[in-house]
């Protein structure tokens, strides 16, 4: 089972609520946590000690063969992204606008397109305590995270339950992070903020047709329009969990809340019982 | 006319709330948000909006059912996953990215291509000046467009404004939306926090603002939390001649402020609201050039 953890407005406490779930169910099995957050990825952190592999992870990008080009303009022509320009002796490919559909080297009619891999970041992986880690690393400079985040998610092994813990925002990494979930948690605080980004992360979720559910982290420090949201959306508020000081002195130091509350442990644990009741599991 | 950006990596540390109270305190700057997909600067500047424009960006792919022969070619050749196969093919609309090599393999032209909406930008009035927002659909990509129609939109009130400001709240992340907001920006302020977390992506901010060339200074969020991690942050920005120009108190009252729709300048007068106008006049000075970086 593939449960997405995502939120709208970034810092709402994914991470928090990711490790939690993942370490309290490592307790009885092994388990998946997919870091999706390529541009700032912060889950590895809380595991000190962990010996990582990486691998570099690229994206396909035109490489044109001047002897067979004859510049006719028909790969440019076709671009939907401007990434090629072709003068009436040069060819000039621009790697950062490229979305690697293949559609130049498709339609060339010299076949003078070859397509090459281009790095754009790094995979990481490893093992502590029962639980499989996987991330990404875009490289800095780098515009776009979908491509590193397909790459990431193919460490998914489907026998496994996977935590995967999305990027903030409801633009296009998030929705190619929670694709094929077979359910999503919505983390959100009870702010204007977090009430506003939640409200379009849901509309996302159900435009994928993904169940869904919300946590609201520090539940006890703003107003109670995230509860009567939830209420009036029919939408299942899985965990309630109030701001504490301790809980954010201890993530700052990189120690999850499992191990600060040991309570919280058996409270994902009933999470994660709620999340299975609920998931769709044709997903794949 | 100088812009000055808020970014952070890591989400949620404090950079829509210390924009709001440097709109307010700056009293008659241009006001942008470029975090286009979660934007929340709007929830406690309420804008009053006097201009909307829909948002174009790019093409989506329709496949005529009528004329489609379920060969499946589109499929094979979809990079980004967008043909699905139900009872016929149909384009998974969120996933296409309007490269049109579909259409260029269907042996039935059953594929065509249409215009795609994704979102609105806005001219609005604030109690503190002009601002530029916008709404990115739910799901859709092309923000880094977005931003930089935003932004450039803001240069032009500015100028026939003659205003010499715009702030920026800035997008979390370092990807397309925070590469478009920081190009060419006059300084970019870093709102980090005290964290294992904060710090991790603070070095990624910070070595993508090097790469732009981006004037950036730091300030510390909730320096309370953690006085080895505020260190930690104290020996980064010194090893790579990064200002760090003040730091914030953790307060629930910045929360309050937030569900009062007012910026914690306006709610409260204590150390944390000194601590902002003290942030907001070291940016003013470096802006000014009255200090250096």
């Amino acid at each position: 089972m593939k449960i997405a953890i995502g939120s709208g407005k970034g810092g709402t406490g994914k991470t928090t609520v990711s490790l939690g779930l993942a370490l309290s169910l490592a307790e009885e099995s092994l388990v998946q946590y997919v870091d999706c957050d390529v541009e700032a990825p912060n889950a590895h952190l809380f595991f000190q000690d962990i010996i990582l592999n990486e691998k570099t992870a690229g994206v396909l990008v035109p490489e044109i063969d001047s002897n067979k080009c004859t510049f006719c303009g028909e790969c440019s022509k076709f671009c939907a992204y401007h990434a090629l320009a072709i003068f009436p002796k040069t060819a000039l490919v621009f790697h950062e606008m490229c979305h690697s559909c293949g559609g130049c080297s498709k339609i060339c009619p010299e076949k003078a397109i070859t397509e090459v891999k281009r790095n754009i970041g790094k995979i990481k992986t490893g093992n502590s305590n029962g639980v499989i880690l996987s991330y990404g690393e875009l490289n800095i400079g780098e515009t776009q995270s979908p491509p590193l985040i397909r790459e990431v998610k193919k460490t998914i092994d489907n026998k496994i339950t996977a935590i995967i813990d999305a990027p903030p925002g409801t633009a296009c990494p998030f929705v190619e992070t929670i694709r094929e979930s077979n359910f999503c948690v919505l983390v959100t605080e009870p702010t204007p903020f977090g009430l506003h980004d939640l409200n379009i992360a849901k509309e996302v979720v159900k435009i994928l047709e993904i169940p869904y559910g919300v946590i609201i982290n520090k539940f006890d420090v703003g107003d109670s329009k995230v509860e009567e949201f939830c209420l009036k959306n029919h939408i299942p508020v899985l965990m309630k969990i109030p701001n504490d000081r301790n809980i954010a002195v201890a993530y700052s130091k990189g120690i999850p809340i499992t191990e600060t509350v040991s309570k919280y442990k058996k409270e994902f644990i009933e999470v994660y019982k709620k999340i299975y009741e609920r998931a769709d599991c044709n997903k794949r | 006319m100088k812009e000055l950006i808020v970014i952070s990596g890591k989400g949620g540390t404090g950079k829509t709330s210390l924009t709001a109270c440097m709109a307010v305190l700056a009293k008659d700057a241009v006001l942008v948000d470029c975090d286009v997909d979660a934007a929340d600067l709007h929830l406690i500047l309420k804008p009053i909006i006097k201009e909307q424009v829909e948002f174009k960006s790019g093409q989506v792919a329709d496949i005529n059912n009528d004329v489609c022969i379920a060969c499946g070619e589109c499929k094979n050749s979809c990079r980004f996953s967008a043909v699905v196969k139900t009872k016929s093919y149909i384009i998974d609309q969120l996933s296409c990215e309007g490269c049109k090599v579909c259409q260029i393999v269907c042996p039935v032209n059953a594929i065509s291509m249409h215009e795609n909406i994704c979102g609105s930008w806005y001219v609005s009035e604030t109690r503190c000046g002009t601002m530029v927002h916008a709404a990115l659909r739910p799901g859709s990509e092309n923000s880094g467009k977005l931003v930089s129609i935003v932004r450039q939109k803001a240069k032009e009130i500015a100028e026939n404004n003659e205003t010499d400001l715009i702030i920026i709240d800035g997008p979390p992340g370092i990807g397309c939306p925070v590469i478009a907001s920081i190009g060419g920006a006059t300084l970019a302020l870093i709102v980090t926090e005290p964290t294992k977390s904060g710090i991790h992506d603070l070095k990624r901010i910070a070595e993508l603002t090097r790469h732009f060339k981006v004037p950036t200074c730091v300030c510390i969020n909730k320096f309370d939390l953690n006085y080895n991690a505020v260190r930690e942050v104290e020996i980064f920005c010194k090893d790579n001649q990064l200002k760090v120009i003040g730091k914030i108190p953790y307060d629930l009252d910045v929360t309050k402020a937030m569900v009062k729709g007012l910026s914690a300048v306006e709610f409260m007068d204590n150390s944390v609201s000194k601590s902002i106008k003290d942030v907001w006049d070291v940016l003013n000075s470096i802006i000014n050039k009255e200090e250096t970086l």
